[in-house]
């Protein structure tokens, strides 16, 4: 009995003192961030990982997220008459929600995770400790530039992911349902307010910094072995996940 | 000539995303960075039920402006002031009518002018002086139902 809960107890402590190097970490970061400038060549690297080579994965998943809201939408909205707010429905759904979650969703399955991986094996192999050995900063080349090229990707691909859904619901809407094409996009522009696109990078902008934070962290203190960075590539994949979601009930329900 | 590649591509995606950002924030979100293709007017309402910030103002179904803020002015009786932005170059008439109209049945609220016949223009920050309130559809109905119908 004592047993249990002494593991119990154990099992706490260990997860507020992950908690609190967690917060550590990113603190930590951004500090190194602003007292340390990275040098532009490598965010740009970063910058083509994150972004660039996401963009067709976003590109593809905006394409058939429009679609499907373009169809759906329409079923709902035909009942009530009211096709003509379809251009509404599907902009403002995109460029609240669906466009910052799921690009971010995309990005964490696509670079987070080889985020991981990558800073994982560099510290299995021993190579941060050799940074450290050298008085070398280990997080001003492994962890600024990716955080800062996330920032800058993540509020991007939202937009393309954006704009890709509007134009995937123009074509099931308009071309393949009959839609007037002047209600969806006239109904969209009378409708979709800045105050939307800003909440919608809002997002984007701390999604990006999820991202960067809880994969960077995860790698930066995998297990042992092989089996170690796997499931540090799990952890911070299901993690910042997770967390985007959480996260955005909550910016959502602050800018409201 | 490996990274001059990684700069093209990052370049290409950068631009694009910002093209992107653009049109949505500026066609879209109608962010104006330059305020000044519009002169503001005031107009006193004795209701805007329904009625919100940024709801268009139309002259005969063509949008000219826009509402940018409403609020209460008790100097004027404790009616509603709206201050309604339009665009440059549309000379408004003294004797204009603003009137808060519904689209549909259920649809948004806007701003209705009704251009007069006057010759003196209305001076930007002046006042519309005719308007005619928002139709309350449930005093319309109830009305209608207890048979005060005149």
């Amino acid at each position: 009995m004592t047993h249990v809960i002494q593991r119990l107890g154990a099992w706490t402590i260990a997860r507020v003192a992950d908690l609190g190097r967690m917060l550590n970490f990113l603190l930590y970061a951004v500090y190194v961030c602003v007292a340390d400038p990275v040098r532009p060549r490598h965010i740009i690297k970063q910058i083509s990982f994150i972004g660039a080579k996401s963009s067709f994965v976003i590109v593809l998943t905006a394409g058939f997220t429009g679609m499907v809201l373009g169809l759906q939408g329409y079923y709902t909205l035909t009942k009530f008459g009211s096709e003509g707010m379809l251009g509404v429905a599907v902009a403002l759904s995109l460029i609240r929600e669906l466009g910052p979650v799921l690009s971010a969703l995309m990005v964490t399955g696509r670079a987070g995770s080889a985020i991981t991986a990558e800073i994982g094996i560099m510290r299995i192999s021993e190579q941060i400790d050799a940074l450290e050995t050298m008085a070398l900063e280990p997080f001003k080349y492994l962890v600024s530039p990716k955080l800062i090229a996330s920032l800058l990707a993540l509020p991007l691909l939202c937009a393309i992911f954006d704009l890709v859904g509007i134009w995937g619901g123009y074509l099931v809407g308009v071309r393949l349902l009959g839609v007037n094409p002047g209600a969806y996009f006239g109904e969209m522009k009378n409708s979709v307010e800045w105050q939307d696109v800003y909440s919608g990078m809002i997002k984007s902008l701390s999604f990006g910094v999820i991202i960067a934070w809880v994969c960077c962290y995860k790698g930066y203190y995998t297990g042992h072995g092989a089996e170690g960075v796997s499931r540090a590539t799990t952890g911070a994949v299901v993690l910042s996940s997770v967390l985007i979601l959480i996260w955005d009930y909550f910016i959502t329900s602050v800018l409201l | 000539m490996k990274t001059t590649n990684i700069d093209t591509v990052v370049g290409l995606f950068v631009l694009i995303g910002i093209l992107c950002l653009g049109y949505l924030s500026i066609n879209l979100g109608k962010l104006e960075f330059f305020g000044g293709d519009s002169y503001q007017v005031k107009a006193y309402f004795d209701s805007v039920a329904g009625l919100k910030k940024g709801a268009s103002v139309e002259i005969a179904g063509v949008e000219v402006g826009r509402v940018d803020g409403i609020s209460i002015d008790p100097k004027q009786g404790a009616r509603a002031r709206v201050d309604l932005s339009v665009r440059k170059g549309l000379k408004l008439q003294d004797d204009v009518i603003a009137s808060v109209r519904t689209r549909g049945l259920i649809g948004d609220r806007y701003i209705l002018l009704k251009p007069g016949g006057s010759d003196t223009p209305i001076e930007p920050g002046g006042t519309i002086r005719e308007t005619e309130p928002a139709v309350d559809f449930e005093e319309l109905f109830s009305k209608y139902v207890h048979g005060q119908v005149e």
